[in-house]
This record gives structure tokens, sequence and C-alpha cells, in this order.
């Protein structure tokens, strides 16, 4: 009866799907059972309720005001057996195009690097994904040694002395790295440089505003921070300043100038955000002197999954390590001398310190960290130069195939990059994305929502794009003949 | 105990093959010498079996969901779905990009859209973002939400937010960080909140309340409707942590017993894993009059199908995270919620309440129970009684129920409670596994009385004994030391 009066109600029945199979298969489902994955029978429940001493459910729930208790059922679509959520899943999928089916050069942030297989083995196992903060360490030493061995590599990735555990992704981690600069030296003000990425600008300001920080933003100059500018803005109030490298556009910034310019003042901290594969062949933050170290790890073997989720690291010298955020995996040992691994310094945190904690953070994006240190785990050393070189190399071959098309031209070409880069086109970006997404390839980001130039589109490229993809790319602009 | 990944490195190893480079240009004609890093980060070299054996043997010193039950109050430790994890693998949703064009992401945009509605219709909410990575940063987003609707109101002088004695360390932390001073509120001898002095503390500066309901005891504040209106007379907002709804689905909506917003925590009810340690997800629902301050952007519906609304951009708090949050803990969150329906979410809430009463009942007789009424899915139990008459803590209760194959409930918080136990079992464990959890800390408290050596030197199953935390602090060793 119930069902009848659900399907009246023909909810997702928008979706392209077989509507009336959809339906058929409601009515048949009300009448059995729900897949509720709840196990006690009816006459455990009668058992269970008579050992609790009432007569029904609703006895247990009297102190609930009897005109907030809800008398009709949720207005949600009917239950699914799990064959009918497979084939609306299915249906629903479908609607998706996914990167392997068109070729990706789409990247801000988020890249479409090779995963091995066995991540998603070991990331699959229940006793890892079902598990949560390893709260009772002597149940929890996996999860906990790999947190040690994930704060391990993300130490040697930058060369800083400590990292946590995890932030959400790499937007907060940086927001969290400028709060710790406050923490550390009291100043009330941060410059950012407008070449990172506009959405941890966002992020930012949502985390810097309560504390009544104040945030000065620098110029860019070819494609980079503005060394000139970013010394007229320096004073004796700078708490920290944020470089990303590369940059939003790709850029390798000018670390080693940078940061004589910000430590001219010896109280302001240097943040770096930085992208992990890079640091497979680039000089490592500690080489520069950064202080507060942090990015977003989604590329250390993380699916893009439409941005989510994604994982921030952060990572800084070893005597901030009470300031620092989130949690922290320490070594230990137990009562018998063996070596054993436990949360630590945990009188930062919000359990313990409430309103004057360090962060806010509870849960953090674990999981996506055990994919990290499997993923880095399989590449080894060599692996990960070798997907940072390739990464490089065919970001640079296209660049220079585009840049010999009549009517593009590379935005900064005077400007060293990674895997990212910049075009000017001779039409609107978002033209050219929609001409090669016909050609069945996402051509890049345009950076038009972002507050560039309409003509300006962000080409990402990793090891996993083959030449043979490159050089369609260049062919298919080619043969735009947008001149 | 296991060696780490860095001792089982064999140089010349390698767990990955990759193309030939094609093409091979010299790095440093591409990038400058003195860009590029000297020495190779020491990553460690092992084959993929190596790497196998490392993690497998890892993965089982966990107690997990799957070895037996996970009573963590206040973190709803149910059953995940494995037709979920494997629905939620499908290459179309794995391989997606953010900032592909809206048309090739109209499965997810769909899906995402109708989890926005049918968490409105769960809460009884308006409008719901899905952008928050977690419950703590659900907080954030909402009590920045209460900031830009006091300052649109001109109501700059509201710089006070309420917090009870007994809520969850987040929600003092994620108001400071918006900015705001906390006032405690004490919980009176029923534990719910003292009508008294929540009345002597309300007043102009009051910018909102924020309550956990069923709070942290298990019990379910029936006040609620007194105390919405005090906070509503001062025009202070009601903010729900929706930590504990699995209590509440489908029998009462927040948005009708007063709360202007709140945030849900898709990995505690609706069944997507922990993981660990996350990743979560957080979203924000709330009233009408506070979606233009919504983060951007939601998801909206128009004639062409999904897309990505940033309409309310203007007055919006602007953004918390990245792209859109945290996409695939969304996905399987969807997945149970049209799997059960309006009637399987109501029986979960009904066979969680029945589990932690039925629970209650087994061991009301052994451990004291502070508020010994009839609780919602959880209870907090102590072990005042043990540490008194045997000096046995709640420490070392909790290691012992690890000797028995259980994880140990959320211990010492809420903070009202000494020596706390804070129990939830969920509906999916079943009776047997309930009474088997029962039995065993029925034992333990025999074992208090007969053999309190035994409970002090707890666990002496586990994969490591009783670990040292002061020496974790005192020497503090937080990466491997890495030899060249
Ligand atoms: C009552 C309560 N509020 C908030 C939180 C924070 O949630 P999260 O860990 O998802 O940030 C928790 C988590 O344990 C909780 O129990």
């Amino acid at each position: 009866m119930l069902s009848c009066k659900w399907a009246a109600k023909n909810f997702r029945i928008d979706i392209n799907y077989n509507t009336k199979k959809v339906r058929y298969n409601i009515l048949l489902i009300a009448n059995g059972e729900i897949m509720s994955y709840i196990p006690n029978t009816d006459a455990e429940r009668n058992q269970m309720l008579e050992k609790i001493g009432v007569h029904s459910f609703e006895e247990l729930i009297q102190v609930i005001p009897r005109k907030f208790r809800l008398q009709e059922l949720l207005n949600l679509s009917p239950p699914l057996s799990e064959l009918e959520l497979t084939q609306l899943v299915n249906a629903l999928a479908s609607k998706n195009i996914d990167t392997q089916k068109f070729i990706s050069f789409l990247g801000a942030g988020v890249y479409d690097h090779f995963i091995p297989a066995a991540v998603d083995t070991i990331v699959s196992r229940p006793e890892f994904y079902t598990a949560y903060t390893p709260y009772q360490a002597e149940v929890s030493q996996g999860t906990l040694q790999y947190i040690y061995e994930y704060q391990t590599l993300i130490c040697e990735l930058t060369g800083m002395g400590i990292s946590n555990a995890s932030m959400y992704d790499g937007a907060t981690a940086v927001a969290e790295a400028i709060l710790m600069a406050v923490r550390k030296n009291h100043l009330k003000k941060a410059i950012i440089s407008s070449a990172i990425h506009p959405e941890f600008i966002k992020v930012i300001q949502s985390y810097t505003e309560g504390i009544g920080l104040e945030l000065v933003f620098c110029d860019i100059k070819y494609g980079r921070t503005d060394i000139a500018n970013l010394a007229d803005k320096m004073d004796e109030n700078v708490s920290s300043v944020v470089i990303q490298t590369p940059n939003f556009l790709g850029n390798i910034e000018a670390m080693n100038e940078l940061e004589k310019v910000v430590h001219s003042n010896p109280k302001t901290l240097f943040i770096a955000s930085v992208d992990p594969v890079s640091l497979g062949i680039l000089k490592p933050p500690s080489s520069y002197h950064a202080d507060i170290v942090t990015g977003e790890g989604q590329a250390l073997g993380n699916n893009m999954y439409m941005g989510g989720p994604l994982f921030g690291f952060f990572a800084t010298h070893k005597d901030m390590a009470r300031l620092m955020p989130g949690r922290i995996v320490g070594a230990t040992v137990d009562v018998e001398g063996n070596r054993a691994y436990t949360l630590t310094l945990q009188a930062r945190e919000q359990h313990i310190r409430r309103e004057k904690a360090t962060s806010n953070i509870c849960s953090n994006e674990s999981l996506c960290t055990l994919a990290a240190t499997v993923y880095l785990s399989l590449l080894g050393k060599d692996g990960l130069i070798e997907v940072a070189t390739q990464s490089a190399q065919k970001a640079h071959f296209l660049a220079n195939e585009i840049a010999s098309i009549p009517g593009f031209s590379l935005c900064y070409p005077e400007t060293p990059f990674f895997k990212e880069f910049a075009i000017h086109c001779p039409v609107s970006a978002q033209k050219v994305i929609q001409d090669m997404l016909n050609k069945h390839i996402f051509a890049g980001v345009d950076l038009k929502s972002y507050g560039y130039d309409e003509n300006t589109l962000l080409i990402a490229v990793t090891e996993k794009r083959t030449r043979a993809e490159l050089e369609n790319y260049a062919t298919a602009l080619r043969e735009m003949n947008y001149e | 105990m296991s060696k780490t990944i860095f001792e089982l490195s064999v140089p010349g190893r390698k767990g990955i093959t990759l193309p030939p480079r094609d093409p091979d240009i010299p790095l440093n004609e591409i990038i400058p010498q003195e860009l590029l890093r000297e020495k190779p980060a020491r990553i460690p070299e092992l084959s993929e079996i190596d790497v196998m054996r490392h993690f497998i043997p890892l993965s089982q010193k966990n107690h997990c969901i799957e070895k037996g039950l996970y009573p963590l109050g206040s973190c709803t430790m149910k059953y995940n779905p494995k037709l979920h994890e494997s629905l939620v693998r499908y290459p179309s949703f794995q391989n997606l990009h953010p900032l592909q064009p809206e048309s090739t992401l109209q499965g997810t945009l769909q899906i995402l859209y109708e989890l926005q509605n049918d968490l409105a219709e769960i809460s009884g909410l308006d409008k719901v973002s899905l952008q928050p990575a977690a419950g703590a940063q659900g907080e954030f987003t909402g009590i920045r939400i209460i900031f830009a609707y006091h300052r649109a109101k001109g109501n700059t002088h509201k710089n006070k937010i309420i917090i009870p004695d007994s809520a969850h360390g987040t929600n003092p932390a994620s108001c400071a960080l918006v900015g705001y001073e906390v006032v405690e509120l004490k919980s009176d001898s029923r534990g719910r909140c003292d009508l008294a002095h929540l009345k002597s503390i309300v007043n102009e500066n009051t910018a909102g309340f924020m309550l956990t309901n069923p709070n942290t005891l298990g019990l379910f504040e029936d006040q609620i409707e007194e105390i919405a209106s005090i906070i509503h007379s001062v025009d202070g907002l009601m903010y729900l942590d929706g930590a504990n709804l699995n209590a509440l689905m489908g029998l009462v909506k927040p948005g009708e017993i007063g709360f202007d917003l709140m945030h849900f925590n898709l990995h505690k009810t609706f069944a997507t894993p922990h993981g660990g340690g996350g990743p979560g997800s957080g979203p924000v629902g709330v009233i009408a009059k506070l979606a233009p301050f919504l983060p951007v952007p939601l998801i909206g519906k128009n004639e062409d199908g999904y897309f990505f609304d940033y309409s309310h951009k203007q007055s919006s708090i602007g953004k918390v995270h990245t792209f859109y949050g945290n996409v695939a803990v969304m996905l399987r969150a969807y997945f149970y919620i049209i799997t059960l329906g309006a009637e399987g979410l109501r029986q979960v809430a009904e066979n969680a309440i029945i589990n932690a009463n039925y629970l209650m009942a087994l061991i009301k007789d052994y451990y004291h129970i502070q508020y010994p009424d009839h609780c919602m899915h959880e209870f907090v139990a102590d072990s005042t009684w043990q540490k008194k008459e045997y000096g046995v803590s709640t420490l070392d209760i909790a290691k012992r129920l690890l000797d028995k194959g259980f994880h140990a409930p959320t211990v010492y918080f809420p903070l009202i409670v000494p020596e706390a136990m804070m129990i939830e079992p969920t509906e999916t464990e079943s009776k047997d596994s309930l009474d088997a959890f029962a039995s065993a800390m029925i034992e333990i408290a025999q074992e208090c009385k007969e053999n309190p050596e035994l409970l002090h030197s707890a666990p002496l199953t586990t994969p490591v004994r009783r670990v040292d935390d002061v020496r974790a602090v005192k020497m503090l060793d937080t990466s491997f030391p890495l030899e060249d």
C-alpha cells in the first residue's frame, strides 16, 4: 500500500531510464524486504524489547515530544534491491564521460597520473577502510604505522623535519599554515602570491577572516610572483608569505630569490605549497629554507573522482611541532619494549584543548595517505623521478608543438614550467574547449572563470599521455584553422 | 613488530614500469639546472610482492568492523555495504576531472543534486551544500554562515556562541576558528541543558547556540522547543551538530524542532567508511533565509540538465574546500539512501535505539550509569565503581576489551562524566553480537574484583602490548631516520 503512495510521487524517475521497469520493481521490493543491513529479526527485536522492559519501540522515545515525531514516512524514493541499485547506478554512470573515454589535459590541482592496481587492492582492505582514527593504539598498529611511513615520505620529499597525518586538501593545508604562522609570531598580516590557485585563495579567505588577518596580494610578472612587488609589500608586520610552486599557471617560482625577500624580516615564515610529484625532480623546499610546506596530495595515487577526496600534506621544522594542526603519529614502545606507534602531541588537539586547539580538524584524509604511501612504495626512488621526468618532457613537447601553430602562443615563453602551462589562443578558450570536445579531447582549463583573459587555456600533461595523443592534440588545434 | 617500508628497501627493485621515454628531452634543456634536485629523494625500492607483503600483514594488525563490534560512541561505526564500494569504483566515477565541461559530468551531478535534496528532506531543512570534507569542517562552515547572517543584518555586537559542556571538542574549536567567543552551558542533573543557566547567559551578544541532539550522553534534549525560543528571541541561530543523526532519521526532522542549520556526517549516519580517520564528508543544511550564505557552488538543475550553481556567489561565504568536496564519499551516501528509502532509514534509527537500550539493560547492573534514562542510539556508562573499589580505570577496562576481540568504546568523553565509556553499538550489530559484548563487559567487571592486576597489564593478546604514550611525546619520533 505504501509502495503505491510512493510510486505515485514519482521521484528519480526523471532519469533517462526505463521508468516503467523501475516502478514495477518498486512494487515488488516494497512488499518484500529492504536492504537496510540490519541483521536482527522481529523475534530477536521482541526479546530485546522485553529485556529492556518496554512493550514497544514507542516507549523508548517517549522523551521526544509527540508533536515532533514524524507521523509519515520521509518523502524519498522507494527502497531498492541491490540488483536495482546496480541497474540504476549503471544508468547514471553511463551519463558521465570520463578521462578514459576522452583524452584529458586538465589539471589545475587535480591530475590524471597512472595508479598501479596494487594501490586499490591495499586501500580496499576492510581492515584499513572500515577502521577509524587510531584511538586504541594496540589494535590500530596497521593504520598508525602507515601514517608514520607516510609522514616519513613527506619529510623526505620536502626535506622538512616533521609532517602531520594529513589535512582535508591543499587549500585548507595552506590556510592552516597561515594560521600556524600567526601562532608562532603573533603578526597579523599575510602576503599571498596572486599566482597561487584561485580556489586556495578563496579557502584562505574563509579560514583567516575570523582572526582578523590582513591579506595582501602580491602581483604576477611573466607568470610568476613579482619579486620586486613582494619586496615593496614586505614590512615588519608580515606573519607569512605564501608561494605555490609550480604555481597555478604551472610555472616554477624563483624560490631562492623569493626566500631572501621573505626572510628579510627574520620573523616572517615562508610558506610553500608544492606539487609532490614535482619533487621527484625539483629541489626540495628545505633547500630554499621554507618554514612550512604544504600541498595537494591527490596526484600521489588517488583517483580524481571529480575533485574529491583530496588530501593536504603539511610539514614544518621540528621545533614548531607543538604549533602544528592535525593528527601526528609518533613511534614509541609498548610495555615490553617493542617498537609501537601512537597518536602523539595530542595536547594541541580539539578533544583536549577545545577552543584553544591548534585546529578544529578531527577526521582527516587517512585512507588517501595510505594510497599515497603505497603508490610511492611501488614507484620507488627511480619511479617517482620517471613520472616527474616524463610528465615534464611531454608537457614541454606539447607546448612546443602548440607554440608553432599560427595564432597560438605560450603565455610565458621565458618562464620555466613543470607539467602544466598556459597558452594564448586566437579565440576564446571556451571555444577551443568546445571544439576539442567534439574531437574527444578535454583540451584544458578555461582560465576566464579564474579571473584571467578569456583566451587563456591552462594545459596539463602527465606521463599517461602518449606521443601520439600529444601529436593528435596539436594536429586537432592546427586543423581548427582559427587564424 | 613489522619493519618499516624503508627497512625493506633493496636498491634497484621496482614495483612499477612505465613506457619508454618518448619524447626523451634532456631535463636540463627544459628546466634550468639550478631548479633541479641534486640528490634523489630516498623513496624505498621494492617489488610489487614486497609491497603487498608489507601492507597486508600491517592491515591485519587493525581492528575493523569486519572483525567485531566497534562501539566507538559518537562515531557510528556501522557496517559499510560492499556493493557501494564496488559501484563507487566504476571508472566513469573515478576518472572524472572536476573542471570537465558540465555536459560530461551529468551522471555524478545528478547524484549530487539528488543527494542535496534527500538530505534536505531527511533534515527538514531547505538547502544543502555538500562541500565540507568532514563533520568539523561542516561545523566551521555552519558557524561561518551564522557569522555572515549577522554581518548582513548589521548585528556586529553578536560575538558569542553558546555550547553545552557535554559538547564534542570540535564545536568550540570550530567557533574559535570563525572568531567567536565560546560560552559554556552547564548540563543539569538529567544530563540535559540547564535551562536556568541558559537563560542567565543568553543576551544580545548571543550569535547562536550549538547543540548536539541527541546529545553526547545519548539523551534527547527534550526541552528543545524552549531552548530554541530562548535563542531565537535574541535573534540567535540554532545549530545542530548532526553527528548523532542516526538516532533521528525518519523519526524527527531537525528543521521541525527549532534548528536553523546543521551538518551531517556522511561517514557516520550514511554508512560510508571511516577510512582509518577519513575521508569523510560533512554537508551543511540550512533554512531558507540562510541559503544565500551557503558555499559555492551548489548543484543546480535546469532544462539543460545539472550544473554548478554559482548564482548566489555575492552573498556566499565563499569556499571551504577546493572544487566540490569529497565526491566519492557522497556517491556512497547516495547509494545508501536510495537503497534504504524512507522506510529503511526509519528502521535504521529504530534499531540503533533498540540496540543501544538493550546493551545498556545488559550491563547496567555491572557499571555505573550516571543518567539511566532510556537512551537514544548510544549511552554513557562509567567505571567509577571499579575505580573506587578496585583501582581499575576506564583505560584499563578499554584495554581489556581489546583482548576480548572488541574495540573499546569512546573513553573519557563526554567530559562531564568521570571515567566515561560512551557506547554506540549501531543498528548493524545483531543481538548475538551485543550479547557477546555484554558478556565480555560483565566478565571484565568480575576480573576487576578478582584480579585488578590483570586489568592494569591489559591488553595481553594484541599485536603490541600497552603503548607508552608519554614516551612518544617526550622522545618525539615522527619519521623514520633514513640513511644514505
Ligand atoms: C559529536 C561530534 N561532533 C563532531 C565530530 C567531528 O566530526 P569529524 O571527525 O567528521 O570532523 C565528531 C566526531 O567524532 C563528533 O562525535
